[in-house]
């Protein structure tokens, strides 16, 4: 699950993260507003959206006056703020942060994440803040430094002065730096986090000789979902006009979907079998309308609600459904085929490959309903007739 | 012979008592020798009752005491898995298998550390495979899971998979050519799991009643490219290899916790250039997987 910047901010200064005060709003009287309440003479307005890359689609503008706050703040809300990340139709933008200008020195880049290959956190730093960290590893791999932490240690002080040192942070600042990415860690950590980003990381300017502050220009989380039932705080952060509304829909019946571009919908039970059955169809000449795995205790119910949100993307010209039964039996899912080809009138072509447990049982329900259902024995045979079916 | 597990195997069910766990005892103790195989339940609220006429006890190390087993299958919902793989580790079990889908990332990462440190430690290992897995099945002598045992049969294929469904798809196959498997393993779907498929292809490389295999992985991590270049350097035996994911978007959860791709080396395509390169057979179509296998028999 992913959170708006603000959102995350308030997160890091919950567990000590020091960042510029900011106020979320909803509306250009609120963002002027927010501007009064902070007082100064520039500030940051921010497009609030789940996607990175805000600033180059020019959803993050600087002003220097009240009345350069309103004029900004109309223009980005309400825009389709598009990003290497929204993909070409862009983002709503419905949320603005209105934040205190920053004076900055200096920029780096932290992140946490989960390394599956040690099986330990990772804290990646680096000196080149403000940048995609994706092409700082392709262009200066060295300019990225990691450390393995230990969870049953945490990150020791020898590790984050490692980070610190390594990205050049100056002597006087060092001390805040290693406060911060322990803070960090200790945040990623007790929110089960699956991903905590600083990018960028900033030294303010200072005055006099004595270093500036270190403080967090953005911040950008992800949250392991199988641990939101301990996270309420974090579910309280979701805001569902960022997900994609058939994939809220399909969550409730608790079917796994996510839709793609192709015109061929696919029902499938079991993650691993589904994507493999997008594959077969792309590798037959198709693309996929949806990934769709029904998991393991698919009722009528479901497979009815199942056809449903295929059928809403008006792109399907056609369904393969492809169930290999173990512990569900294929007959049931022929019933529920059944029904719901019924239900929504299905008007596209439908091919049905049914293998395992009560193989014949399901195949003779579906020969029996009288209803155009195109079989097929393989992967592959099911494939080459939908997408012959379609053309 | 058989990899990690054969007739001769006894098991402790963690989490017997409940629906999961219940319903899939029922069909492992119906399989094959399983009557004699799986010989006790854990659940310390019901430790002296029986369950199927399995005895159930208070915790894995009275069972273990009482039984001798010394391997188990847990089906604890999520909340409670990563606590119920520690009991049996601190029990000194060879092998546990986990079941349970839906175990936070986090309570992975602390289990995991405390099982190598144990063994850093001097502490006995403790192998794991799972979570979010389908278990495993040596056909005809004993199944640990929930995978359907009658589209197995006995022979001399190993199959290792993360994927539930795309190990039976593979399995059907096999069977269907007359072939059969010595043993099928499904290591799960989650990042943070225990046996990987390097792990399991050492084993049926090391399988005098093992001649070839089928490798199954999917989009994300760097499990299969390790597990290639192992191979390449030390199998003996041909392998066919498929990843699933060539069409999943990057940045999308495709079910699998473990199946996001997130950097550029663990696209499906990548990984089929490396299994390629490392002396695999790998085919982009998974209704051949069984036929491709055969033909280098």
């Amino acid at each position: 699950m992913k959170i708006h910047e603000y959102q995350g901010k308030e997160i890091l200064r919950k567990f000590g993260v020091a960042t510029p005060r900011g106020i979320p709003c909803f509306s250009v009287d609120e963002a002027v507003k927010a501007a009064e309440q902070l007082g100064g003479n520039v500030w940051v307005v921010k497009a609030q959206i789940h996607a990175g890359g805000r600033g180059k689609g020019g959803g993050v503008k600087l002003a220097k006056s009240l009345d350069e706050v309103r004029q900004h703040a109309a223009s980005i809300l309400g825009m389709q703020l598009k990003t290497h990340q929204t993909g070409p139709q862009g983002q709503k933008v419905r949320r603005l942060l209105i934040e205190d200008g920053a004076d900055i020195r200096k920029e780096y880049y932290v992140a946490a994440l989960t390394d599956r290959a040690t099986q330990k956190v990772a804290m990646m730093a680096s000196s080149e803040g403000g940048m995609d960290i994706e092409e700082v590893a392709r262009n200066r791999p060295t300019a990225i430094i990691k450390v393995f932490v230990d969870p049953l240690v945490g990150l020791t002080d020898a590790q984050a002065r490692e980070l610190a040192a390594g990205i050049g942070v100056p002597a006087d600042a060092q001390a805040q730096a290693i406060d911060t990415f322990k803070k960090l860690y200790t945040c990623y950590m007790e929110t089960d986090a699956s991903l905590a980003e600083i990018n960028p990381l900033i030294l303010e300017g200072g005055v006099a000789g004595k270093a500036g502050n270190i403080k967090a220009l953005d911040a950008k989380f992800n949250f392991d979902s199988n641990a939101l039932y301990r996270q309420p705080e974090i579910v309280a952060c979701r805001d569902l006009d960022e997900e994609d509304a058939d994939e809220i829909e399909a969550s409730k019946f608790d079917l796994a979907y996510i839709s793609l571009d192709g015109n061929i919908g696919c029902l499938v039970n079991g993650a691993g079998l589904a994507m493999a059955t997008m594959d077969t169809i792309k590798l037959f000449g198709a693309e996929p309308a949806n990934f769709l795995d029904v998991g393991g205790g698919a009722t009528t119910e479901k497979v009815t609600e199942a056809f449903k949100l295929m059928l809403k993307n008006p792109k399907v010209k056609g369904i393969l459904v492809n169930i290999f039964g173990g512990i569900m039996k294929c007959d049931t899912i022929a019933a529920g085929v059944v029904s719901a080809a019924r239900e929504v009138r299905l008007s596209v072509p439908l091919v049905v490959r049914m293998k395992g447990t009560n193989e014949d049982l399901g195949k003779q329900l579906l020969a029996a309903s009288g209803l155009p259902i195109i079989a097929a024995d393989t992967m592959a045979e099911a494939a080459t007739r939908i997408v012959a079916a379609v053309k | 012979m058989s990899i990690l597990i054969n007739k001769d195997t006894r098991v402790i069910t963690q989490g017997i008592t409940g629906k999961t766990g219940q319903f899939h005892t029922e069909k492992c103790i119906e399989y094959a020798n399983g009557r004699n195989c799986f010989v006790a339940g854990v659940n310390p609220k019901k430790a002296g009752e029986k369950i199927f006429d399995v005895p159930i006890f208070a915790s894995v190390k009275d069972a273990r005491a009482a039984t001798g087993a010394t391997v188990s299958a847990i089906y604890v919902p999520p909340a409670g898995a990563a606590d119920a793989i520690w009991e049996a580790c601190a029990a000194d079990l060879d092998l546990v298998v986990c079941i349970t889908e839906g175990i936070p990332v986090r309570d992975m990462l602390m289990v995991r550390n405390k099982m190598k440190q144990k063994v850093a430690q001097g502490g006995k290992e403790t192998l794991l495979l799972g979570p979010n897995c389908p278990g495993l099945i040596t056909p005809d002598e004993i199944k640990i899971g929930i995978m359907p045992g009658h589209i197995h049969r006995k022979g001399r294929i190993g199959v290792v998979s993360r994927s539930g469904t795309l190990t039976y798809e593979a399995v059907a196959q096999v069977t269907e050519l007359g072939l059969g498997q010595s043993s099928a393993v499904g290591i799960g779907g989650d990042p943070i799991n225990g046996l990987k498929h390097i792990d399991i292809m050492r084993m049926f490389n090391d399988d005098p009643d093992t001649d070839a295999v089928i490798m199954i992985g999917e989009i994300g991590g760097p499990d299969e490219a390790d597990a290639a270049r192992w191979c390449k350097d030390n199998m003996k035996k041909p392998v066919v290899g498929f990843i699933a994911g060539v069409t999943a978007p990057a940045g999308k959860r495709m079910g699998h916790a473990g199946a996001l791709i997130s950097g550029g080396a663990d696209t499906a395509d990548a990984k089929l250039a490396i299994m390629e390169e490392c002396g695999f057979r790998i085919t982009r179509d998974p209704s051949v997987m069984g036929k491709l296998l055969k033909t280098l028999l």
